[in-house]
């Protein structure tokens, strides 16, 4: 049986999950933001929140207040009238990584595995702009697309126990920056001096999803230089206005 | 009031109705497990109802006063109370003054005890909360369980907290946690992923919770539930009560720290009304599920709401009482006072007297 997208699915009495589809696709998640943008601009009475992910949008409310059959109808009605608009929008976050020394210890595994010189790594790393698909996992991970595939390495057998907050790594096709320490398999290619998740700062979490990533090189005295920077409490990331043609 | 912790117990947190409007950056929500429980101990109190408080695990704490008074009650688990050695009703208010030892030992029935306070426990607000999510480092105090030596303050308290102590909830209004009830779910989302007997078996049979059972998510063992293709999907969202089934075909249920998204068939969602329900059960003990409509749902929901409106009435009632009996002495002392007042989150301060 073949579903219909979008759709609309049940998650409890409190929360509705709109389908745009069942596969990583920018044109689906495109949808996903354009309708999480469409509530947060105009929340609805008992609106509390929403969780963007790949291919579909949760939208959590208090039933007590929101009626949740007329809800599901709005947002069905809602999702069907809207168009990949978001994909043409965006804007990217520069990030810059130090890509040398013991901030990157498995660069020259990566190189290896993938027959590249680690200069090469690095170029391709900081060729393009990354798609944001989602955040989740820990708070402030962002899942993002469109790493040059000629990257593509395994995870490490032994995954480590610690991984630094800032490490830069790669696993299978996927990149992704570790923002708070925590175990796990990423090869590690270099770590950033920006801080991605700090509960105690105004907006505890600048990247979101449906931006877009772009990291750039950096050298250790430079790494220095832009942490000390970024542990301002005014301090914001740089951001660019992404080109329609990128 | 400022109180010392003398022994944390075995997993004791500050937690309130948890952290809203962060999912979407990947921020679990954490926040009480049973929260009809601290929101019928804080209204009790004269307390917003989402105000901090302590959340046990089992073997609860043993705490010091160090300065000043406050009211306390404790609600949830019927975890052994002592004040200065001498036993304490639960879901009872109390007075603690400078000196005062509360001590909570293991509950016979339930798994979670909320030591609420006039006042609320005061701790810095992180993103929104003053939950604990010690899985992130953050929120409450210093983003972990309490230990020996811990002081914590109380906030600002209703102007007539004294005026609480007796009030105690009626059996009527305390939420049932019978261990024989089963979890009441809606399926979905991802219910067309398992075959019409998986979904039998899920309706149908007993699991018993294993001893990996946190206030991230319990983990459930009995028939294996069947799936059609695989277990495996694009990651979603995943919510409060969201029963995952991976590859195993063992059914978890996520509760107040699970991740904000994830990878497996979601089956069902245990309806908002029962999750504190299970987060009241042991390792050890059987859980059976029995479907529901959302609208019955709402309505359990509704319920619970009710008993808080019935509460926040009888501690109304309990203050206009307290000050024409009992209640009166403290009144009777005073000829003269000051209060401060919130009124629409504005703060007024007012002084008073006695004119004959």
């Amino acid at each position: 049986m073949e579903a219909v997208f979008p759709r609309v699915l049940t998650a409890g009495e409190a929360c509705w999950v709109v389908e745009f589809g069942d596969s990583i696709d920018m044109a689906v998640n495109a949808r996903v933001q354009a309708l999480r943008r469409k509530i947060e601009s105009a929340p609805f009475p008992g609106f509390i929140e929403t969780v963007p992910t790949y291919r579909s949008l949760a939208v959590c409310f208090n039933p007590m207040v929101s009626d949740g059959e007329k809800l599901k109808d709005a947002l069905l009605e809602t999702a069907q009238g809207l168009t990949a608009e978001a994909e043409a929008e965006g804007e990217t976050v520069l990030i810059p990584v130090c890509y040398e020394g013991e901030l990157a210890p498995d660069l020259p595994r990566v190189a290896e595995h993938t027959g590249l010189s680690e200069e090469e790594v690095v170029r391709r790393h900081t060729a393009n702009d990354c798609y944001c698909y989602m955040l989740g996992f820990t708070p402030g991970f962002s899942y993002l697309g469109g790493m040059d595939p000629t990257l593509e390495t395994p995870r490490l057998k032994e995954p480590r126990e610690k991984i630094p907050a800032g490490s830069v790594g790669i696993a299978a096709k996927q990149t992704g920056i570790y923002p708070i320490d925590s175990p796990g398999g990423w090869n590690l290619i270099g770590r950033t001096p920006l801080t991605l998740f700090d509960p105690d700062r105004p907006v505890p979490i600048f990247l979101n999803a449906g931006m877009w990533v772009r990291f750039y090189p950096v050298g250790p005295e430079e790494f220095a230089r832009i942490k000390e920077d970024a542990a301002r409490p005014d301090w914001k990331p740089e951001m660019r206005r992404r080109e329609a043609d990128a | 009031m400022r109180f010392r912790v003398e022994k944390s117990g075995m997993l004791t947190t500050v937690q309130d109705l948890g952290r809203r409007g962060y999912q979407l950056q990947g921020v679990p929500v954490a926040g009480a497990m049973d929260a009809c429980a601290l929101r019928l101990g804080n209204l009790m109190l004269g307390n917003d109802e989402g105000a901090a408080a302590l959340e046990t695990t089992l073997l609860g704490p043993t705490l010091i006063v160090e300065e000043g008074s406050a009211c306390c009650v404790v609600t949830g688990a019927d975890s052994p109370i002592k004040k200065n050695n001498v036993p304490v009703e639960p879901w009872r208010v109390f007075r603690l003054n400078k000196g005062d030892t509360l001590a909570l030992s293991a509950p016979k029935n339930g798994v979670r005890s909320y030591l609420c306070f006039s006042g609320g426990i005061d701790v810095p607000l992180v993103m929104g909360s003053r939950s604990t999510y010690t899985r992130g480092r953050f929120g409450g105090l210093e983003g972990r369980a309490l230990k020996p030596g811990d002081c914590l303050t109380l906030g600002l308290p209703d102007p007539l907290w004294e005026s609480s102590e007796g009030l105690e909830c009626p059996s009527s209004l305390r939420p049932l946690r019978d261990p024989r009830t089963p979890l009441r779910v809606l399926l979905g989302p991802q219910d067309d992923a398992f075959t019409p007997e998986g979904i039998e078996t899920f309706l149908t049979s007993e699991y018993v919770i294993s001893s990996s059972a946190d206030r991230m998510g319990y983990r459930m063992e009995g028939p294996v539930i069947a799936h059609k293709a695989g277990p495996d999907i694009v990651s979603d969202a995943v919510v409060l009560g969201t029963v995952q089934v991976p590859g195993h075909g063992q059914p978890i249920v996520m509760l107040a720290d699970r991740q904000t998204t994830g990878g497996y068939t979601k089956l069902a969602t245990v309806c908002t009304a029962d999750i504190g329900v299970l987060a009241q059960r042991l390792p050890g003990q059987t859980v059976r599920f029995a479907r529901i409509s959302a609208v019955d749902a709402v309505k359990y929901l509704a319920e619970e709401s009710r008993l808080c409106e019935e509460m926040r009435r009888l501690r109304a009632a309990w203050r206009v009482q307290g000050a024409s009996s009992g209640g009166a002495r403290a009144a009777q002392a005073q000829n003269s006072g000051a209060l401060r007042v919130i009124v629409d989150g504005a703060a007024h301060n007012v002084t008073w007297e006695r004119l004959e």
